[in-house]
Protein backbone atom coordinates (compact mmCIF):
# COMPACT_ATOMS: atom_id res chain seq x y z
CA UNK A 1 0.00 0.00 0.00
CA UNK A 2 0.88 3.41 -0.75
CA UNK A 3 0.86 5.35 2.96
CA UNK A 4 3.17 3.96 5.68
CA UNK A 5 1.69 3.01 8.69
CA UNK A 6 2.97 2.15 12.07
CA UNK A 7 0.96 -0.60 13.68
CA UNK A 8 0.07 -2.70 10.78
CA UNK A 9 2.24 -5.10 10.72
CA UNK A 10 3.99 -7.08 14.18
CA UNK A 11 7.18 -5.68 15.20
CA UNK A 12 10.52 -8.10 15.25
CA UNK A 13 11.49 -9.31 18.07
CA UNK A 14 14.40 -7.33 19.87
CA UNK A 15 14.58 -4.81 16.99
CA UNK A 16 14.50 -1.44 15.94
CA UNK A 17 14.19 -0.34 12.59
CA UNK A 18 14.98 3.08 11.79
CA UNK A 19 13.77 4.54 8.02
CA UNK A 20 15.77 7.33 6.59
CA UNK A 21 14.38 9.17 3.63
CA UNK A 22 15.73 11.84 1.64
CA UNK A 23 17.37 12.37 -2.02
CA UNK A 24 21.37 12.41 -0.69
CA UNK A 25 22.51 8.92 -0.78
CA UNK A 26 25.92 9.16 0.06
CA UNK A 27 25.12 11.02 3.40
CA UNK A 28 22.24 8.61 4.17
CA UNK A 29 24.97 6.03 3.97
CA UNK A 30 27.25 7.71 5.93
CA UNK A 31 24.93 8.31 8.51
CA UNK A 32 23.78 4.60 8.84
CA UNK A 33 27.23 3.44 8.94
CA UNK A 34 28.01 5.84 12.11
CA UNK A 35 24.09 4.32 13.14
CA UNK A 36 25.11 0.73 13.12
CA UNK A 37 28.76 0.94 14.45
CA UNK A 38 26.88 2.22 17.65
CA UNK A 39 27.14 0.04 20.96
CA UNK A 40 23.92 -1.75 21.59
CA UNK A 41 22.09 -4.30 22.76
CA UNK A 42 19.38 -4.86 20.76
CA UNK A 43 19.28 -5.41 16.68
CA UNK A 44 19.39 -1.99 14.10
CA UNK A 45 17.90 -2.38 10.92
CA UNK A 46 18.49 0.74 8.69
CA UNK A 47 16.28 1.26 5.37
CA UNK A 48 17.26 3.84 3.21
CA UNK A 49 15.03 5.26 0.75
CA UNK A 50 15.09 8.94 -1.68
CA UNK A 51 11.38 9.50 -1.13
CA UNK A 52 8.46 8.20 -0.19
CA UNK A 53 6.20 6.16 -1.30
CA UNK A 54 8.32 2.89 -1.01
CA UNK A 55 8.00 0.65 -3.52
CA UNK A 56 4.94 -1.69 -3.40
CA UNK A 57 6.49 -5.07 -4.50
CA UNK A 58 8.66 -5.76 -1.63
CA UNK A 59 5.99 -4.57 1.25
CA UNK A 60 5.81 -7.83 2.23
CA UNK A 61 9.14 -8.55 2.88
CA UNK A 62 9.67 -5.22 4.97
CA UNK A 63 9.59 -5.22 8.63
CA UNK A 64 7.65 -2.86 10.73
CA UNK A 65 9.05 0.92 10.98
CA UNK A 66 9.63 2.03 14.22
CA UNK A 67 11.30 5.90 13.33
CA UNK A 68 11.32 7.74 10.22
CA UNK A 69 14.12 10.21 9.86
CA UNK A 70 13.92 12.75 6.72
CA UNK A 71 16.90 14.25 5.90
CA UNK A 72 16.88 17.81 4.39
CA UNK A 73 20.27 19.56 3.81
CA UNK A 74 20.16 23.31 3.90
CA UNK A 75 22.24 23.70 0.99
CA UNK A 76 19.63 21.88 -1.26
CA UNK A 77 16.42 23.53 -1.55
CA UNK A 78 15.40 20.08 -3.81
CA UNK A 79 15.74 17.74 -0.53
CA UNK A 80 13.33 20.18 1.12
CA UNK A 81 11.03 19.79 -1.93
CA UNK A 82 11.47 16.01 -1.67
CA UNK A 83 10.85 15.68 1.62
CA UNK A 84 7.62 17.47 2.16
CA UNK A 85 6.11 15.55 -1.07
CA UNK A 86 6.81 12.26 0.48
CA UNK A 87 5.66 13.62 3.45
CA UNK A 88 1.88 13.08 2.41
CA UNK A 89 2.41 8.94 2.01
CA UNK A 90 2.77 8.83 5.95
CA UNK A 91 -0.33 8.23 7.65
CA UNK A 92 -0.92 10.98 10.20
CA UNK A 93 -0.78 8.17 13.19
CA UNK A 94 3.19 8.28 12.76
CA UNK A 95 3.55 11.96 13.54
CA UNK A 96 2.63 10.59 17.20
CA UNK A 97 7.01 10.96 17.56
CA UNK A 98 7.58 8.15 15.71
CA UNK A 99 9.36 11.17 12.85
CA UNK A 100 11.69 13.46 13.23
CA UNK A 101 13.41 16.17 10.97
CA UNK A 102 17.55 15.81 10.81
CA UNK A 103 18.50 19.17 8.90
CA UNK A 104 21.94 18.53 7.75
CA UNK A 105 24.78 21.25 6.63
CA UNK A 106 24.14 23.37 9.32
CA UNK A 107 27.94 24.28 9.50
CA UNK A 108 28.05 26.16 6.37
CA UNK A 109 25.58 28.84 6.76
CA UNK A 110 27.29 30.42 4.01
CA UNK A 111 26.04 27.73 1.43
CA UNK A 112 22.65 28.04 3.20
CA UNK A 113 19.61 27.71 0.01
CA UNK A 114 16.92 26.58 2.76
CA UNK A 115 15.08 29.44 5.12
CA UNK A 116 15.52 28.21 8.72
CA UNK A 117 12.07 29.26 9.23
CA UNK A 118 10.70 27.20 6.73
CA UNK A 119 12.33 24.25 8.29
CA UNK A 120 10.59 25.50 12.09
CA UNK A 121 7.37 25.56 10.92
CA UNK A 122 7.38 22.31 8.91
CA UNK A 123 8.33 20.79 12.41
CA UNK A 124 5.65 22.66 13.69
CA UNK A 125 3.15 21.66 11.60
CA UNK A 126 3.94 17.88 11.94
CA UNK A 127 4.36 18.17 15.27
CA UNK A 128 7.95 16.41 15.34
CA UNK A 129 10.93 17.33 16.73
CA UNK A 130 13.69 19.29 14.28
CA UNK A 131 17.49 18.08 14.65
CA UNK A 132 20.36 20.36 13.53
CA UNK A 133 23.90 18.45 12.55
CA UNK A 134 26.97 18.65 10.53
CA UNK A 135 27.33 15.34 8.77
CA UNK A 136 30.32 15.87 7.31
CA UNK A 137 32.59 16.12 10.28
CA UNK A 138 33.03 12.46 12.74
CA UNK A 139 32.17 14.40 15.94
CA UNK A 140 29.06 15.75 15.30
CA UNK A 141 28.19 12.73 13.11
CA UNK A 142 28.69 9.84 15.95
CA UNK A 143 26.59 12.45 18.21
CA UNK A 144 23.90 12.54 16.02
CA UNK A 145 23.83 9.01 15.34
CA UNK A 146 23.70 8.19 19.15
CA UNK A 147 20.64 10.34 19.49
CA UNK A 148 18.53 8.63 16.67
CA UNK A 149 19.64 5.34 18.30
CA UNK A 150 18.57 6.22 21.91
CA UNK A 151 14.96 7.82 19.88
CA UNK A 152 14.98 4.44 18.14
CA UNK A 153 15.02 2.43 21.48
CA UNK A 154 11.91 4.49 22.70
CA UNK A 155 10.01 4.43 19.71
CA UNK A 156 10.73 0.65 19.18
CA UNK A 157 9.12 0.42 22.65
CA UNK A 158 12.00 -0.98 24.24
CA UNK A 159 11.98 1.67 27.02
CA UNK A 160 9.21 0.69 29.71
CA UNK A 161 7.19 3.21 30.41
CA UNK A 162 8.43 5.82 27.88
CA UNK A 163 6.41 6.05 24.70
CA UNK A 164 7.13 7.81 21.46
CA UNK A 165 4.57 10.53 22.84
CA UNK A 166 6.97 11.76 25.26
CA UNK A 167 8.31 13.27 22.27
CA UNK A 168 5.57 15.36 21.39
CA UNK A 169 4.87 16.34 24.96
CA UNK A 170 8.61 17.65 24.51
CA UNK A 171 8.05 19.75 21.64
CA UNK A 172 7.67 23.07 23.51
CA UNK A 173 9.25 26.35 22.07
CA UNK A 174 12.62 27.11 23.58
CA UNK A 175 12.86 30.90 22.75
CA UNK A 176 9.25 32.01 22.86
CA UNK A 177 9.82 35.81 21.70
CA UNK B 1 26.72 35.24 13.56
CA UNK B 2 28.10 32.03 12.14
CA UNK B 3 31.36 30.25 12.04
CA UNK B 4 30.89 29.73 8.30
CA UNK B 5 34.38 28.20 7.55
CA UNK B 6 35.85 26.87 10.67
CA UNK B 7 33.85 24.04 12.70
CA UNK B 8 30.06 23.37 13.31
CA UNK B 9 29.91 24.23 16.90
CA UNK B 10 27.73 27.47 17.05
CA UNK B 11 24.53 26.81 15.01
CA UNK B 12 23.27 29.80 12.87
CA UNK B 13 19.89 30.16 12.96
CA UNK B 14 20.18 34.36 10.83
CA UNK B 15 17.15 35.18 8.86
CA UNK B 16 18.63 36.85 5.81
CA UNK B 17 17.58 40.41 5.10
CA UNK B 18 15.80 40.78 8.71
CA UNK B 19 16.05 40.09 12.29
CA UNK B 20 12.90 39.09 14.40
CA UNK B 21 12.73 42.68 15.99
CA UNK B 22 11.34 45.20 13.03
CA UNK B 23 13.87 47.10 11.08
CA UNK B 24 13.06 49.22 8.06
CA UNK B 25 9.58 47.55 7.96
CA UNK B 26 11.12 43.91 8.01
CA UNK B 27 9.10 41.35 10.20
CA UNK B 28 9.94 38.21 11.57
CA UNK B 29 8.19 37.06 8.31
CA UNK B 30 11.31 38.45 6.29
CA UNK B 31 9.17 41.20 4.72
CA UNK B 32 11.46 43.39 3.17
CA UNK B 33 10.71 47.21 2.30
CA UNK B 34 12.43 48.34 -0.55
CA UNK B 35 13.86 52.36 -0.93
CA UNK B 36 12.79 54.10 -3.72
CA UNK B 37 14.96 54.57 -6.62
CA UNK B 38 17.13 57.51 -5.77
CA UNK B 39 16.22 61.21 -7.25
CA UNK B 40 18.45 62.29 -9.01
CA UNK B 41 18.88 65.84 -7.14
CA UNK B 42 19.59 64.49 -4.15
CA UNK B 43 22.57 62.54 -4.87
CA UNK B 44 25.13 64.47 -7.48
CA UNK B 45 25.93 61.40 -9.87
CA UNK B 46 29.25 62.71 -10.70
CA UNK B 47 30.73 62.01 -7.20
CA UNK B 48 29.29 58.10 -7.27
CA UNK B 49 30.01 57.68 -11.12
CA UNK B 50 33.34 56.19 -9.88
CA UNK B 51 31.62 53.67 -7.81
CA UNK B 52 29.56 51.96 -10.91
CA UNK B 53 30.69 49.08 -13.15
CA UNK B 54 33.55 48.56 -11.17
CA UNK B 55 34.18 44.69 -9.60
CA UNK B 56 34.43 45.45 -5.30
CA UNK B 57 35.11 42.61 -2.94
CA UNK B 58 33.54 43.08 0.29
CA UNK B 59 34.04 42.81 4.10
CA UNK B 60 32.40 43.98 6.83
CA UNK B 61 33.73 45.68 9.45
CA UNK B 62 32.93 46.14 13.40
CA UNK B 63 32.61 49.87 14.84
CA UNK B 64 35.55 52.04 14.46
CA UNK B 65 36.66 53.09 18.17
CA UNK B 66 37.82 56.91 18.58
CA UNK B 67 37.68 57.84 14.68
CA UNK B 68 37.33 61.79 14.40
CA UNK B 69 36.27 63.26 11.16
CA UNK B 70 37.89 66.62 11.43
CA UNK B 71 41.63 64.21 11.17
CA UNK B 72 41.18 62.86 7.75
CA UNK B 73 44.61 64.46 6.50
CA UNK B 74 46.49 63.22 9.61
CA UNK B 75 45.28 59.54 9.23
CA UNK B 76 46.14 59.58 5.03
CA UNK B 77 49.55 61.05 6.33
CA UNK B 78 49.73 58.00 8.85
CA UNK B 79 48.71 55.24 6.61
CA UNK B 80 50.80 57.03 3.81
CA UNK B 81 53.80 56.17 6.45
CA UNK B 82 52.60 52.99 7.43
CA UNK B 83 52.75 51.77 3.85
CA UNK B 84 56.15 52.66 3.18
CA UNK B 85 57.81 51.50 6.16
CA UNK B 86 56.12 48.41 5.15
CA UNK B 87 57.69 48.27 2.03
CA UNK B 88 60.91 49.25 3.74
CA UNK B 89 60.34 45.79 5.25
CA UNK B 90 60.39 43.99 2.63
CA UNK B 91 56.81 43.05 2.16
CA UNK B 92 56.75 43.65 -1.07
CA UNK B 93 53.38 44.85 -3.18
CA UNK B 94 54.12 45.32 -6.48
CA UNK B 95 56.63 43.50 -8.17
CA UNK B 96 59.16 45.20 -10.62
CA UNK B 97 58.55 49.47 -10.51
CA UNK B 98 59.38 50.97 -7.59
CA UNK B 99 55.77 53.13 -6.73
CA UNK B 100 55.51 56.17 -4.48
CA UNK B 101 52.19 55.60 -3.16
CA UNK B 102 50.34 58.98 -1.74
CA UNK B 103 47.52 58.42 0.45
CA UNK B 104 44.13 60.15 -0.07
CA UNK B 105 40.90 59.89 2.44
CA UNK B 106 37.59 62.01 2.13
CA UNK B 107 34.12 61.73 3.12
CA UNK B 108 31.17 61.01 1.01
CA UNK B 109 27.88 62.54 2.30
CA UNK B 110 25.78 60.72 -0.23
CA UNK B 111 26.00 57.68 0.07
CA UNK B 112 24.10 57.33 3.01
CA UNK B 113 20.05 56.11 3.90
CA UNK B 114 18.62 57.38 7.34
CA UNK B 115 19.52 60.29 9.96
CA UNK B 116 21.56 57.80 12.01
CA UNK B 117 23.96 56.62 8.96
CA UNK B 118 27.52 58.16 9.06
CA UNK B 119 28.87 59.82 5.88
CA UNK B 120 30.78 57.04 3.80
CA UNK B 121 34.55 57.51 4.06
CA UNK B 122 36.89 57.10 1.03
CA UNK B 123 39.95 55.78 0.88
CA UNK B 124 42.19 55.83 -2.24
CA UNK B 125 45.74 55.05 -2.90
CA UNK B 126 47.60 56.92 -5.50
CA UNK B 127 51.23 56.50 -7.61
CA UNK B 128 52.95 58.03 -9.05
CA UNK B 129 55.97 56.23 -11.05
CA UNK B 130 59.39 57.83 -9.89
CA UNK B 131 60.25 57.38 -13.53
CA UNK B 132 57.28 59.68 -14.93
CA UNK B 133 57.82 63.89 -15.59
CA UNK B 134 56.14 65.44 -12.23
CA UNK B 135 52.97 66.86 -14.34
CA UNK B 136 51.81 63.64 -14.65
CA UNK B 137 48.73 62.75 -13.72
CA UNK B 138 48.56 60.23 -10.07
CA UNK B 139 47.20 56.64 -10.75
CA UNK B 140 44.88 55.54 -8.68
CA UNK B 141 46.15 52.23 -7.82
CA UNK B 142 43.57 51.15 -4.64
CA UNK B 143 40.39 52.32 -3.12
CA UNK B 144 38.82 51.14 -0.75
CA UNK B 145 35.32 52.77 0.90
CA UNK B 146 33.10 52.36 4.07
CA UNK B 147 29.87 52.76 3.90
CA UNK B 148 26.60 52.46 6.33
CA UNK B 149 23.00 52.95 4.49
CA UNK B 150 20.07 52.23 6.73
CA UNK B 151 22.68 50.33 9.11
CA UNK B 152 20.46 51.66 12.04
CA UNK B 153 20.52 48.34 13.77
CA UNK B 154 23.67 48.78 14.28
CA UNK B 155 24.12 52.51 14.88
CA UNK B 156 21.22 52.87 17.18
CA UNK B 157 22.75 50.18 19.71
CA UNK B 158 26.48 51.65 19.80
CA UNK B 159 27.91 53.12 22.73
CA UNK B 160 30.41 56.05 22.43
CA UNK B 161 33.12 57.12 20.55
CA UNK B 162 32.27 54.64 18.15
CA UNK B 163 31.42 55.00 14.68
CA UNK B 164 29.58 52.62 12.53
CA UNK B 165 30.24 51.92 9.08
CA UNK B 166 30.09 48.14 8.82
CA UNK B 167 30.27 47.66 4.95
CA UNK B 168 33.57 48.08 3.41
CA UNK B 169 34.38 47.52 -0.35
CA UNK B 170 37.72 47.42 -1.89
CA UNK B 171 38.96 47.19 -5.15
CA UNK B 172 42.69 46.86 -6.53
CA UNK B 173 45.32 44.54 -5.72
CA UNK B 174 44.68 42.28 -2.49
CA UNK B 175 48.46 43.62 -0.99
CA UNK B 176 47.07 47.09 -0.50
CA UNK B 177 43.89 45.93 0.68
CA UNK B 178 45.82 43.82 3.46
CA UNK B 179 47.92 46.79 4.43
CA UNK B 180 45.10 49.49 4.72
CA UNK B 181 43.18 46.64 6.93
CA UNK B 182 45.95 46.34 9.11
CA UNK B 183 46.24 49.44 9.96
CA UNK B 184 42.56 50.61 10.42
CA UNK B 185 42.67 47.58 12.37
CA UNK B 186 45.42 48.72 14.76
CA UNK B 187 44.70 52.56 14.74
CA UNK B 188 40.63 52.29 15.66
CA UNK B 189 40.56 48.38 17.40
CA UNK B 190 38.11 47.21 14.48
CA UNK B 191 37.50 43.85 13.16
CA UNK B 192 37.86 43.00 9.25
CA UNK B 193 35.82 40.03 7.63
CA UNK B 194 35.64 39.10 4.58
CA UNK B 195 31.58 38.96 3.18
CA UNK B 196 29.90 35.68 2.17
CA UNK B 197 26.45 35.41 0.21
CA UNK B 198 24.45 32.79 0.59
CA UNK B 199 22.47 30.76 -2.03
CA UNK B 200 19.45 32.14 0.10
CA UNK B 201 20.73 36.18 -0.35
CA UNK B 202 21.66 35.81 -3.75
CA UNK B 203 18.06 34.38 -4.63
CA UNK B 204 16.84 37.54 -2.77
CA UNK B 205 18.98 39.86 -4.68
CA UNK B 206 17.79 38.43 -8.42
CA UNK B 207 14.15 38.57 -7.11
CA UNK B 208 14.26 42.28 -5.89
CA UNK B 209 16.89 43.09 -8.85
CA UNK B 210 14.98 41.59 -12.02
CA UNK B 211 11.64 42.80 -10.75
CA UNK B 212 13.66 46.89 -10.92
CA UNK B 213 11.79 48.76 -14.28
CA UNK B 214 15.03 49.90 -16.52
CA UNK B 215 14.34 52.52 -19.14
CA UNK B 216 16.84 51.80 -21.67
CA UNK B 217 17.68 48.07 -22.68
CA UNK B 218 18.91 45.79 -20.24
CA UNK B 219 21.12 43.06 -19.90
CA UNK B 220 19.92 39.66 -19.40
CA UNK B 221 19.27 38.11 -15.72
CA UNK B 222 21.53 35.61 -15.35
CA UNK B 223 22.39 32.89 -12.72
CA UNK B 224 25.12 30.43 -11.98
CA UNK B 225 24.70 27.38 -10.66
CA UNK B 226 27.63 25.24 -9.78
CA UNK B 227 27.39 21.14 -8.75
CA UNK B 228 29.11 19.58 -6.12
CA UNK B 229 30.50 16.36 -6.04
CA UNK B 230 30.83 15.16 -9.29
CA UNK B 231 34.29 13.96 -10.76
CA UNK B 232 34.13 17.15 -12.71
CA UNK B 233 33.24 20.22 -11.70
CA UNK B 234 30.28 21.20 -13.48
CA UNK B 235 29.13 25.19 -13.87
CA UNK B 236 25.47 25.55 -15.15
CA UNK B 237 24.63 29.39 -16.37
CA UNK B 238 21.00 30.28 -17.11
CA UNK B 239 20.26 33.10 -18.70
CA UNK B 240 16.79 34.73 -19.08
CA UNK B 241 15.51 38.00 -20.87
CA UNK B 242 15.22 40.65 -18.82
CA UNK B 243 11.52 41.57 -19.47
CA UNK B 244 10.63 37.98 -19.03
CA UNK B 245 11.93 37.96 -15.63
CA UNK B 246 10.34 40.99 -14.51
CA UNK B 247 6.86 39.96 -16.21
CA UNK B 248 7.54 36.77 -13.42
CA UNK B 249 8.43 38.77 -10.67
CA UNK B 250 5.40 41.12 -11.68
CA UNK B 251 2.49 38.20 -11.62
CA UNK B 252 4.68 37.06 -7.74
CA UNK B 253 4.70 40.31 -5.85
CA UNK B 254 1.84 41.23 -3.85
CA UNK B 255 2.47 44.94 -2.66
CA UNK B 256 4.63 47.07 -4.41
CA UNK B 257 7.57 48.14 -2.28
CA UNK B 258 7.66 44.96 -0.17
CA UNK B 259 9.05 41.69 -0.65
CA UNK B 260 8.51 38.78 1.40
CA UNK B 261 10.70 35.14 1.56
CA UNK B 262 7.48 33.37 -0.13
CA UNK B 263 7.35 35.95 -3.13
CA UNK B 264 11.14 34.73 -3.74
CA UNK B 265 10.40 31.13 -3.36
CA UNK B 266 7.47 31.30 -5.69
CA UNK B 267 9.99 33.05 -8.01
CA UNK B 268 13.32 30.77 -7.93
CA UNK B 269 10.61 28.01 -8.24
CA UNK B 270 9.41 28.94 -11.48
CA UNK B 271 12.78 29.40 -12.88
CA UNK B 272 13.93 25.72 -11.67
CA UNK B 273 10.58 24.70 -13.05
CA UNK B 274 11.05 25.91 -16.17
CA UNK B 275 14.47 24.61 -16.61
CA UNK B 276 13.64 21.48 -15.77
CA UNK B 277 10.80 21.46 -17.92
CA UNK B 278 13.45 21.86 -20.87
CA UNK B 279 16.76 20.21 -19.37
CA UNK B 280 14.90 17.35 -16.88
CA UNK B 281 18.00 18.82 -14.31
CA UNK B 282 17.12 20.11 -10.57
CA UNK B 283 18.79 23.46 -10.15
CA UNK B 284 17.32 23.54 -6.43
CA UNK B 285 20.06 20.65 -6.03
CA UNK B 286 22.82 22.75 -7.36
CA UNK B 287 24.96 25.91 -5.61
CA UNK B 288 23.25 29.46 -6.44
CA UNK B 289 26.39 30.85 -6.92
CA UNK B 290 26.39 33.79 -8.94
CA UNK B 291 23.91 36.44 -10.24
CA UNK B 292 23.92 38.86 -12.97
CA UNK B 293 21.15 41.80 -13.69
CA UNK B 294 21.08 44.80 -15.39
CA UNK B 295 21.45 46.76 -12.25
CA UNK B 296 23.94 44.76 -10.61
CA UNK B 297 25.99 41.35 -10.35
CA UNK B 298 26.73 39.21 -6.86
CA UNK B 299 29.12 36.14 -6.53
CA UNK B 300 29.08 33.89 -3.31
CA UNK B 301 32.50 34.87 -2.34
CA UNK B 302 31.30 38.58 -1.60
CA UNK B 303 31.93 40.64 -4.98
CA UNK B 304 29.69 42.68 -6.55
CA UNK B 305 29.34 45.05 -9.34
CA UNK B 306 27.11 48.03 -9.67
CA UNK B 307 25.82 48.73 -12.76
CA UNK B 308 23.15 51.48 -12.01
CA UNK B 309 23.46 54.34 -10.31
CA UNK B 310 19.53 55.04 -9.78
CA UNK B 311 19.59 51.65 -7.59
CA UNK B 312 22.44 52.18 -5.96
CA UNK B 313 21.27 52.86 -1.87
CA UNK B 314 18.67 50.07 -2.78
CA UNK B 315 22.07 47.56 -3.27
CA UNK B 316 24.28 49.25 -0.82
CA UNK B 317 21.15 49.22 1.51
CA UNK B 318 21.33 45.00 1.02
CA UNK B 319 24.87 44.80 1.39
CA UNK B 320 24.94 46.69 4.51
CA UNK B 321 22.11 44.52 6.10
CA UNK B 322 24.23 41.38 5.27
CA UNK B 323 27.38 42.95 6.94
CA UNK B 324 25.23 43.69 10.07
CA UNK B 325 24.12 40.34 10.75
CA UNK B 326 27.26 38.82 9.67
CA UNK B 327 29.08 41.11 12.81
CA UNK B 328 26.64 40.32 14.98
Amino acid sequence: MAVLRPFDKLPTLNSGILLLVGPDEALQQRLSETILQEKRDFNINVHLATSLPLPPERDHLRPRIDLIVFMIDIKSKYSLKKVERSLAHVDASFFLGKVCFLVTGVGRVNACSVEMNAVCKLGEAYCSPVLFCELELEDTRVATAQRLVRMLRICAGHIPGVSALSFVSLMRKSDDD
Amino acid sequence: SSNGSGGPRRLSRALPFGRSHGRLGVSSSGRLIVPAPSSQEKADPQKTAFLLRKAWTLYSVTPLYRFRRGRLRDYARLLGAFIAAEKQKGLAVEVGVELDIKVALSSLADLRGSELDQDALLVQLSSRSQASSKNSEDKVVWSGWFCSVFGDDLSENVPEHFTCLPLFLTHGAESYTSLVGSWFQKTFDCCFRRLAISPLNLSWMVAMWAGCKLDRAASAVELVFSVPRLAQPLDISYAIHPEDAKALWDTVQKTPGEITQEEVDVFMDCLYAHFHRHFKIHLSAAKLVKVSTGIASAQCDGIVKILHSQYLPGVLMLLTELAISQIQ
